[in-house]
């Protein structure tokens, strides 16, 4: 149940930003100086959060829809679904161990 | 003892499918897309985010130097269409979900995809009609190869 609105919820916040993505690397055909106005705005440390949080739900998203995907599939999946969102929440800690120190250094680091 | 009653040939089998054929696709291609983007998504964030200087890197030289060729250029359109139509078959399920008058649901069922084609067709347009090197821009935002133009 829960697996279920995290998979909802990532899903529309993925969904409305795409769009946004989408519009704003549209200004690479209005001019040079219009998108490093709008992409400047990414550099900020607000953003940098929300960047994270974007990068967060495109792994939940992508982890979660795996486990629907195997637990869909095959009886094994079905009956260890309760370990499998152990194994989703693991992976996904894995991956923004690796992302975050290297994001967080890159915005606020220089480096 | 009375005679055994004489039996009927069995009905014709019930279909035990929720699905109709245009969902049971919709489900298919779903699960498809969602591995495929997977795939795309990582390799993006990884080459943008990751690699290199990070988002630091993000400015018009680096997107111009990418999609001047035409292996990203493909790359980014697939990514796009995938990644679209994954994301509005998604929410057409959830406007099924919880819109509760049959006007709400049309008016959100249409908005969404009338902006599922917009920003398909102007995502498209930008990466094959775009030009890394637009006359009269100021060179030191270019992309280095644009010097020899």
């Amino acid at each position: 149940m829960w697996m279920w609105v995290v998979h909802r919820t990532t899903g529309v916040a993925i969904f409305f930003f795409l769009m946004v993505h989408v519009l704003d690397t549209a200004l690479v055909r209005v001019s040079p100086e219009a998108y490093n106005d709008v992409i400047g705005h990414y550099k900020t440390p607000l953003y940098t959060f929300i960047e994270a949080g974007l990068v967060a739900a495109i792994a939940l998203h992508a982890l979660n829809g795996l486990r629907v995907i195997a637990v869909d599939r095959s009886t094994w999946a079905l009956r260890h679904q309760k370990q499998l969102v152990w194994a989703v929440w693991i992976g996904f800690a894995i991956i923004m161990l690796g992302f975050l120190p290297r994001h967080l250094m890159h915005a606020f680091g220089g480096a | 003892m009375a005679p055994a009653p004489e039996l009927k040939a069995p009905k014709k089998g019930i279909s035990h499918s929720t699905l109709g054929r245009t969902q049971r696709w919709s489900w298919i291609f779903q699960r498809v897309s969602g591995v495929a983007l997977i795939l795309l998504i990582t390799i993006h964030l990884t080459v943008n985010l990751i690699m290199g200087d990070g988002i630091n890197q993000i400015d018009f030289a680096f997107v111009a130097g990418k999609l001047a060729n035409p292996f990203w250029q493909w790359f980014d359109f697939v990514m796009l269409v995938l990644a679209m139509v994954h994301g509005s078959n998604g929410m057409r399920m959830i406007i099924d979900d919880y819109a509760r008058t049959k006007w709400m649901h049309a008016t959100l069922q249409w908005a969404l995809r009338i902006a599922t084609v917009v920003i398909i067709v102007l995502g498209t347009l930008v990466l094959f009609t775009f030009d890394p090197c637009p006359a009269g821009a100021d060179a030191s935002l270019l992309p280095s190869f644009c010097e020899g133009i």
